[in-house]
C-alpha cells in the first residue's frame, strides 16, 4: 500500500526558456569560483574547511571552475556539524562579526549547528521580494506561531517583519517537547499544550493589534482555524491576509483543504527550508497544477538537486523521484552536496526562478520510520 | 474502484489515496481517498446532527431499516464508492485486500447479518427491555412506574477499526439503533465492511448525514478519539495501556481467551478436543475471542499432542478454495518476525513444540507470508510464550494446578471452564480476570449476542442519571 499523489501534473506553469536557464547556470558557476576564493583562501577561509582543504587530493581554489565541480568533493558528513568548537566555522574573514549559532532536531544527542553572522537576514531579505503585496502589505504587522530557542525561525520572521517595515508579534512553541509528548504518548498533554500556543494567538489577533501576515506550520495552522471557527469567524475575518508556511507535511491534498476550508481567502505561500539551506520559495500552488507544491532554491546562495537514491552524483529525469541533496554556497557558510533526510520529484526551471525545482518533498524513505514528523 | 470519504453525507474525493493490491498477485484492487485529521475535526463541530437525523426517525421503524440494511449488505447489490458491489465482488475483495480466505469473509458476513436481523432482541436484552423512546427523548416512565432518564454521552460514537480482523464489525452494529451516529475510520486493509454496511444502512433509509467515514493516517484516529466524547479503538496492549483510564475511549487489545479443563472433568479430556480445536482455529485464529491458552492440571502433554494432531497438518491453500482456513499475514515481513519470536519463546526451560513434526510453520510466499497452526506445551505457566497472543491459529497447553489457576491466567477476555465442581464454578464467577464466561464445553468464538460484550455498549453511550420532573414528583423523594 502506498500513498501516492495522484493527480496528473499538466505543465500549467511558465517553464523559463533556455536562456535563463544558461544565464542562471553560468551565474551560479561565477557564483561557485568565487565561493572557493573566500573559504579556501587562508586569510578568509573557516578552520574546518582550511584545515581539511589539507587532505584533499585537489586545489578547490584552482580546480573549482563551476558548480559541476564541486562533486570532487567526497561527501559532505553532516556528524562534522555536531558538537564544538562552533568557531571552527567561523570564516576568518568575519572573525570579529557577532555571531549567532542555530541549531536543528536535538530530541536525543547532540544537535548539529549552524554559524551565522547575517546570512538569515540575507535569505529572508531575498525571500521578501516573492510576497505579494496585496496579501502581505508593506508596513503590516505580523505574528509569529512557531519556534524560537535554539532555531533561527522566530529572528529570520521578525526581521523580514521588520524588513517590510511592520513589528512581529511572537508566540513561542518548543518542537523538542512537543516530538517528547508524541513519542511518550502523552497524547492529552500535547492537546493541551496546542491549546496553550493557540489560545496565545487568539489573545494577539483579538487585542486590536493590526496584524495582517503570519508565518505558523501547518499543524498549527489548522488547529488556529478551527478555534476561529468555534468563535464563529475565521482567519480572514480574524484580520489574516497573507500566510507564510512551511514544512513536509505540505502536500497538495493539505493546501487543497486548507484553501478550500480554512483559509476564508487568506493567501498562503508554502516555503521549504532549514537552517543549513535558508528557504526556497514556491511557485503559486494552483488548483489548475493539482496543487502541486515546487519549491525553488534560492540559487546561487543555495542549490536543491533531486538525485538518485543510488548514484548521488547525478540527478534524476524530470519528474523522476530522487533524494534532495543541498550545497549551501555563502560566504558564511560552505556546505557541499549534504544529502538530507528528504525525497521528492524533481521539476522544471520557472520562468521566476529558471533553475531546477523539486515537489512532493516528504521524509527519505530509508529514514521515514525513525523519524517524528509533522509535529508543529 | 475508489472509495472517497464521506463527511456525514458528502463524498469528497482526495488527491491523496492508498492503493490496495491483491495480496498474492499485487493486482491493484481499489483506491481509497485519505483525509487528514482537521477536516474530521472540522465535521465533528457538527456532529450533533448525526445524533438529530436519527431522532427525526420513529426507533423502531430505524430498528426494521437496519434489519432490510442487513439483508441489502448479505444479498444486495450495492452502491459502494464509484462501483456497484454484488456480495461475491465484496468477498473477493476483502479477501485480496485482508489475506482472508474467501470462506471467512462469508462466514463474516453471516454474523454481521444475524446481527442485524435480530438487532430487535439483542436491544432489548442489552437495554433489558427499555423502551427504545426513551433513549430518544432522554426520560421516561418504565414498565414499573418509575421515571428513568438516559443521558447520551456523544451524538456520535468513533470508531478506530481494524485491518485484520473483520469479525469485530458486530461491535458497532446496534449504534444507529441507539440514536447515536456513527464516525468510522476503516482499517487501512479492510475498508470493506465499513463501506459496505454504510452503502446498505443508507440504501435502507437510515440518514446519510448520521454516518461518516474517514479513511486517513493516524492523526485521523487521534482527533477522534480527542475529538468525540465516545470512542472505540482496537489495537495491541500498548493502545489498550495508552488509554487505560480514559472514560471516553474504549479500547479492545488481544483477548487472551483460554479454556480452562477443571480436576473433575480433565480425565476426559478427549471429549473436549472439538471445543478447543474451534477457540483456536475458527476465523484463521485472528479474533481475541480465539483461544490462546489452554489450562489443566495434567494430561497437558497429551493434550498438547492430539491438539497438534489436529491442528498441524493444516496447510496453506488459495483464498478461493473452500477449505482454505489460514490467512495470510499481508504486511511484509510480519509472519516471520512472528514466527522468530515464537522460536525465541521455544527455547525456554519448560517449553516444548507440539507441532515441529508436521512442518514448518512459517510459509513465506512472494508478497506475503503465513503462518501454520502452532501448539506449545508449557510445564508450568511461568515461561513467557505462555502468555501470548498471535494472529493466527495457536495455542499453549499449560499445566497448573486448578488451585492456583485463577492467579496465573491474566486478563482473559473469553473463559471457557469445563467443571462441573459448584466450588470452583463460584471462583470462576466471582474472579476479575474474566470478562465472558461460559461454564461447560462451549467455544470460546461461540458468542451469544445478547449477552453484553466487554460491557453493555448502552452504559458506554448512555450514562443513566436522575431526572425529576415537578409535574411527576414521586411521593418519598428526599428534599
Amino acid at each position: 500500500m502506498a500513498t501516492v499523489n495522484s493527480t496528473a501534473k499538466p505543465p500549467v506553469f511558465e517553464v523559463a526558456d533556455d536562456a535563463a536557464v544558461a544565464g542562471a547556470r553560468a551565474a551560479l558557476d561565477a557564483h561557485t569560483v568565487e565561493m572557493m576564493a573566500w573559504h579556501f583562501h587562508p586569510s578568509t577561509g573557516c578552520p574546518f574547511w582550511l584545515d581539511y582543504a589539507r587532505s584533499l587530493s585537489f586545489d578547490p581554489i584552482k580546480e573549482v571552475g563551476c558548480y559541476d565541480d564541486l562533486k570532487k568533493f567526497p561527501p559532505f558528513e553532516d556528524e562534522w556539524l555536531r558538537g564544538g568548537p562552533v568557531r571552527r566555522w567561523i570564516p576568518k574573514g568575519f572573525a570579529d562579526q557577532p555571531a549567532y549559532v542555530f541549531e536543528t532536531g536535538g530530541t536525543t544527542g547532540v544537535p548539529k549547528s549552524r554559524v551565522n553572522i547575517r546570512d538569515f537576514r540575507t535569505d529572508y531579505e531575498q525571500f521578501s521580494d516573492t510576497l505579494p503585496e496585496e496579501f502581505f502589505p508593506r508596513g503590516a504587522n505580523w505574528l509569529m506561531l512557531g519556534p524560537s530557542g535554539p532555531r533561527r525561525l522566530r529572528l529570520s520572521i521578525e526581521h523580514l517583519a521588520q524588513f517590510r517595515g511592520g513589528i512581529c508579534f511572537c508566540v513561542d512553541l518548543d518542537p523538542r517537547w512537543v516530538i517528547k509528548l508524541i513519542q511518550k504518548g502523552w497524547m492529552e498533554h500535547l492537546e493541551a499544550y496546542k491549546q496553550h500556543c493557540i489560545d496565545q494567538v487568539i489573545t494577539i489577533l483579538e487585542a486590536g493589534h493590526d496584524v495582517r501576515c503570519m508565518f505558523t506550520t501547518p499543524k498549527l495552522l489548522e488547529s488556529l482555524a478551527l478555534a476561529l471557527e468555534k468563535k464563529g469567524t475565521t482567519i480572514r475575518k480574524a484580520g489574516i491576509t497573507g500566510i507564510f508556511s512551511g514544512g513536509t507535511e505540505f502536500t497538495p491534498q493539505w493546501t487543497r483543504f486548507a484553501v478550500e476550508e480554512l483559509l476564508d481567502g487568506a493567501y498562503m505561500t508554502p516555503t521549504y527550508g532549514n537552517t543549513l539551506m535558508g528557504l526556497a520559495a514556491s511557485r503559486p500552488v494552483v488548483p489548475a497544477d493539482g496543487y502541486t507544491i515546487a519549491y525553488y532554491a534560492p540559487q546561487p546562495r543555495a542549490v536543491i538537486e533531486v538525485v538518485n537514491f543510488d548514484d548521488t552524483n547525478s540527478v534524476v529525469p524530470y519528474g523522476g523521484t530522487g533524494r534532495v541533496k543541498l550545497t549551501t554556497l555563502t560566504k558564511e557558510t560552505f556546505v557541499p552536496g549534504f544529502l538530507e533526510r528528504d525525497e521528492g520529484e524533481r521539476e522544471l526551471p520557472y520562468a521566476k526562478y529558471p533553475w531546477d525545482g523539486i515537489s512532493g518533498v516528504r521524509p527519505f524513505r530509508a529514514l521515514a520510520g525513525a523519524t517524528t514528523v509533522g509535529v508543529y | 474502484m475508489h472509495l472517497p470519504a464521506w463527511r456525514f453525507g458528502k463524498p469528497y474525493e482526495s488527491l491523496e489515496r492508498t492503493h490496495l493490491v491483491h495480496f498474492l498477485t499485487g493486482e491493484p484492487i481499489a483506491e481509497v481517498s485519505q483525509v487528514g485529521g482537521a477536516m474530521l475535526g472540522r465535521d465533528l463541530q457538527k456532529a450533533g446532527q448525526a445524533r438529530a437525523a436519527l431522532l427525526a426517525i420513529d426507533p423502531e421503524e430505524i430498528v426494521e431499516r437496519l434489519q432490510t440494511a442487513g439483508n441489502l449488505y448479505a444479498h444486495g447489490t450495492l452502491q459502494v464508492g464509484d462501483s456497484r458491489q454484488s456480495p461475491d465482488d465484496f468477498v473477493k475483495q476483502q479477501s485480496a485486500t485482508t489475506g482472508l480466505p474467501e470462506s471467512l469473509c462469508r462466514s463474516n458476513m453471516q454474523k454481521n447479518l444475524f446481527v442485524l436481523s435480530n438487532m430487535d432482541r439483542m436491544l432489548d436484552a442489552l437495554s433489558r427491555g427499555l423502551p427504545p423512546e426513551i433513549l430518544w427523548r432522554g426520560y421516561g416512565r418504565e414498565h414499573r412506574g418509575v421515571v428513568v432518564s438516559y443521558q447520551a454521552q456523544s451524538p456520535v460514537l468513533g470508531l478506530v477499526l481494524p485491518s485484520n480482523s473483520p469479525g469485530v464489525h458486530t461491535l458497532w452494529l446496534p449504534v444507529i439503533a441507539l440514536g447515536v451516529g456513527l464516525l468510522l475510520k476503516p482499517g487501512g486493509q479492510e475498508p470493506w465492511t465499513p463501506y459496505r454496511m454504510a452503502a446498505a444502512f443508507i440504501e435502507a433509509g437510515i440518514p446519510a448525514e448520521s454516518i461518516g467515514l474517514y479513511p486517513g493516517a493516524t492523526d485521523v484516529g487521534a482527533t477522534m478519539l480527542a475529538g468525540c466524547r465516545r470512542s472505540m479503538i482496537f489495537g495491541s496492549a500498548k493502545t489498550v495501556e495508552q488509554y487505560r483510564g480514559n472514560p471516553n475511549v474504549q479500547v479492545h487489545g488481544p483477548g487472551f481467551s483460554k479454556i480452562l479443563l477443571g480436576d473433575d472433568c480433565v480425565d476426559d479430556w478427549e471429549r473436549y478436543l472439538d471445543v478447543i480445536v474451534e477457540s483456536v482455529a475458527a476465523n484463521s485464529g485472528r479474533g481475541c475471542i480465539n483461544a490462546s491458552a489452554v489450562y489443566a492440571s495434567r494430561h497437558t502433554k497429551a493434550i498438547a499432542e492430539a491438539l497438534a494432531e489436529r491442528l498441524g497438518p493444516i496447510d496453506v491453500r488459495p483464498p478461493e478454495d473452500p477449505e482454505a482456513r489460514l490467512a495470510a499475514f499481508t504486511v511484509p515481513g510480519a509472519a516471520k518476525a512472528t514466527w522468530e519470536q515464537i522460536e525465541a519463546g521455544l527455547a525456554a526451560a519448560g517449553v516444548s513444540h507440539a507441532t515441529a513434526a508436521y512442518g514448518p510453520r512459517f510459509v513465506e510466499g512472494e508478497r506475503c507470508g503465513w503462518l501454520r497452526p502452532t501448539v506449545v506445551h508449557c510445564a508450568t505457566p511461568d515461561p513467557e510464550i505462555a502468555r501470548a497472543e498471535y494472529m493466527f491459529p495457536f495455542v499453549n497447553v499449560v499445566e497448573c494446578p486448578q488451585a492456583r489457576m485463577l492467579e496465573r491466567i491474566g486478563p482473559t477476555l473469553v473463559a471457557t471452564a469445563v467443571t462441573d465442581d459448584a466450588t470452583f464454578q463460584a471462583e470462576l464467577i466471582d474472579s476479575p480476570a474474566i470478562d465472558r464466561l461460559n461454564i461447560g464445553p462451549i467455544p470460546t468464538t461461540k458468542l451469544d449476542w445478547l449477552q453484553p460484550h466487554e460491557g453493555n455498549i448502552i452504559d458506554f453511550l448512555y450514562r443513566s442519571r436522575a431526572l425529576q420532573l415537578a409535574a411527576e414528583a414521586p411521593a418519598g423523594v428526599a428534599g
